[in-house]
């Protein structure tokens, strides 16, 4: 039994050595800057499949691209009705919940590959692992985990696009994906995945960043890292204002 | 025209905040009040984190109430010492609201509580404005002159001990009684994210029994201090407050309270009160409607948390 098994495992290797599909991938930015006019953005994600000897298989292969932004905490909790009041009730909290994600792909999730392969590489909304870290049980988490994931995605922030994936002559792919204005800044990443007969034969990842500039940043980290004298501006500049525009006023009178 | 807020992190339509601001500067001149309880839930529904929301507006309340308190100022409508006592006092009373919106906060249903204390001071203050304005104007539709309103303080005002002369104000009470208002409406804006002159002023007018000229220029002018040490305190405690929004608010709020406070001079007084009465009492039913009505969206997300 185990011999065959390591028989498999060889001819395996040995099949994957002889021919690996390597994916090559190129992003259209490698850093997102967000500045007083910042209206959200694009990324192109684009590359090639690099077949062995340059051959290209006989069926169109299945690309599915993940981009996805800085995980964090989040405490979803239910509304109940309190005496005709609806209160804050029941949470549940998700440890690692991605400020930012988006799939494309060539066809449904669904249609893609089974759930076992989307839930190992996260592929598809309802296979991300977010964590959660109460005592509810299954069910309970579940629904907390759809509120969740509703929520999200009505801000933008989570998406799934089948057939987000152009592919071009069998061996070119490229997808637009769409950050909203309220992307979380931080480290991103785009992975791509090329999904052949149901199993993922070749994967590769692309890093970038989204941070503020110019006038942003600064104020960003003056408030955080000054505050009082932020404070302190921001009151002074309330007041001049407020007396600068009494003295406008005043002098038409 | 789409500002992208350094603090809120998302993109608004600049002319929208500047116009919602140049509103709610329209009604801080006009009645004294500072506004933040339109601002606050304005902003809020209009999608800025409602953290931000409510030091933001504090900022932006600070300026607005310089612009009118200048205007009222000028013409001699500000008591000082009155403006004094009741800033000592809103301190006071700002320090102890922060002790019992941190315990609220523990206990997770702070926005629940923000919004009963809101329904509950609008309806009240809305019902008595919408009271007396309707009785007003109906003597004046009668044709018989309006009863005189007679300035005069609640009972136990007079019974506190020790007298101060304010003079502004026509007033000759004990200090104590200023001071202690003045503490509980600090309490009140700390807890509910607002300058707190739609409680200030009718207290003013109904406890106090100040005169009815002096009321709006004293109001405004111990907002300034109150919402200035709210900025304070929320840019140390929380960073929280968001510049680009405050000075967005303030471009539209300088302008509209010094429109505010010229509208105010022309208006029949009771014509004025009644609006503010229906404004407040709208505003009451909105946040009435949303704590009883079925939510859209059952779940609420708090981000770090």
């Amino acid at each position: 039994m185990i011999g065959r098994l390591a028989l498999c495992g060889l001819l395996w290797l040995a099949l994957a050595g002889a021919a690996p599909v390597r994916l090559i991938t190129q992003l259209s930015q490698a850093r997102i800057d967000i500045n007083t006019s910042f209206r959200g953005a694009e990324l192109l994600v684009f590359g090639a499949i690099q077949y062995p000897r340059g051959a290209t298989p006989d069926r169109p292969p299945d690309i599915a691209i993940v981009v996805r932004g800085p995980s964090a905490p989040v405490t979803v909790r239910r509304k109940t009705r309190l005496a005709g009041i609806w209160v804050n009730g029941a949470a549940v909290r998700f440890e690692s919940v991605p400020g930012f994600y988006a799939v494309a792909a060539t066809r449904p999730i669904t249609a893609l590959a089974d759930e076992r392969i989307t839930a190992i590489y996260e592929i598809g909304t309802r296979n991300l692992q977010l964590s959660p870290a109460s005592g509810a049980d299954d069910a309970t988490t579940r629904a907390f985990e759809a509120g969740l994931i509703a929520a999200r995605a009505r801000a933008g922030l989570f998406a799934e696009r089948a057939g987000g994936v152009q592919i071009t002559r069998g061996v070119l792919y490229s997808a637009r994906i769409a950050l909203p204005a309220a992307v979380p800044v931080g480290d991103y990443a785009a992975e791509i995945h090329l999904v052949d007969r149901g199993r993922v034969i070749a994967s590769t990842s692309a890093p970038f960043r989204i941070a503020k500039s110019g006038f942003e940043r600064w104020v960003y980290v003056a408030a955080h890292e000054h505050s009082l004298a932020y404070g302190l501006a921001a009151v002074l500049a309330a007041v001049l204002a407020g007396a600068t525009a009494a003295a406008i006023t005043q002098r038409r009178w | 025209m789409d500002i992208y807020l350094p603090i809120a992190e998302l993109s608004v339509n600049g002319l929208l905040i500047i116009l919602l601001g140049g509103g709610v500067g329209f009604l801080s001149g006009m009645f004294g009040v500072g506004g933040g309880f339109l601002t606050t839930p304005l902003l809020i529904f209009y999608g800025i984190p409602p953290a931000v929301a409510v030091a933001s507006s504090a900022t932006q309340i600070t300026g607005a109430s310089v612009s009118g308190a200048l205007a009222y100022l000028q013409r001699g409508q500000v008591d000082l010492r009155m403006g004094g006592v009741l800033v000592a006092g809103g301190l006071v009373g700002a320090g102890i609201g922060q002790i019992i919106f941190s315990a609220l906060q523990t206990v997770g249903q702070i926005d629940i509580v923000i919004a009963l204390v809101y329904v509950l001071f609008l309806s009240i203050i809305g019902g008595l404005m919408l009271r007396d304005a309707l009785r007003a104007l109906q003597a004046v539709r009668a044709g018989t002159p309006a009863p005189a309103r007679r300035a005069r303080h609640l009972p136990w005002v007079a019974a506190l001990p020790g007298r101060m002369k304010f003079a502004r104000s026509g007033l000759y009470i004990s200090p104590l009684a200023p001071l202690l208002l003045g503490a509980g409406v600090g309490v009140l804006t700390v807890i509910m994210g607002i300058g707190g002159g739609f409680i200030m002023v009718p207290a003013m007018v109904y406890i106090l029994g100040m005169r009815a000229q002096a009321v709006v220029g004293t109001s405004l002018f111990q907002i300034i201090f109150v919402t200035a040490a709210t900025t304070l305190l929320h840019a140390t405690a929380s960073n929280t407050v968001d510049i680009v929004l405050a000075l967005l608010l303030l471009l539209g709020g300088v302008a509209g309270a010094q429109l505010g406070v010229r509208a105010a001079q022309k208006l029949s007084p009771d014509r004025l009160r009644l609006a503010l009465a229906l404004i407040v009492l709208a505003v009451a039913v909105r946040l009435a409607i949303g704590l009883t009505w079925t939510p859209a969206e059952p779940f609420a997300l708090f981000e770090g948390a």
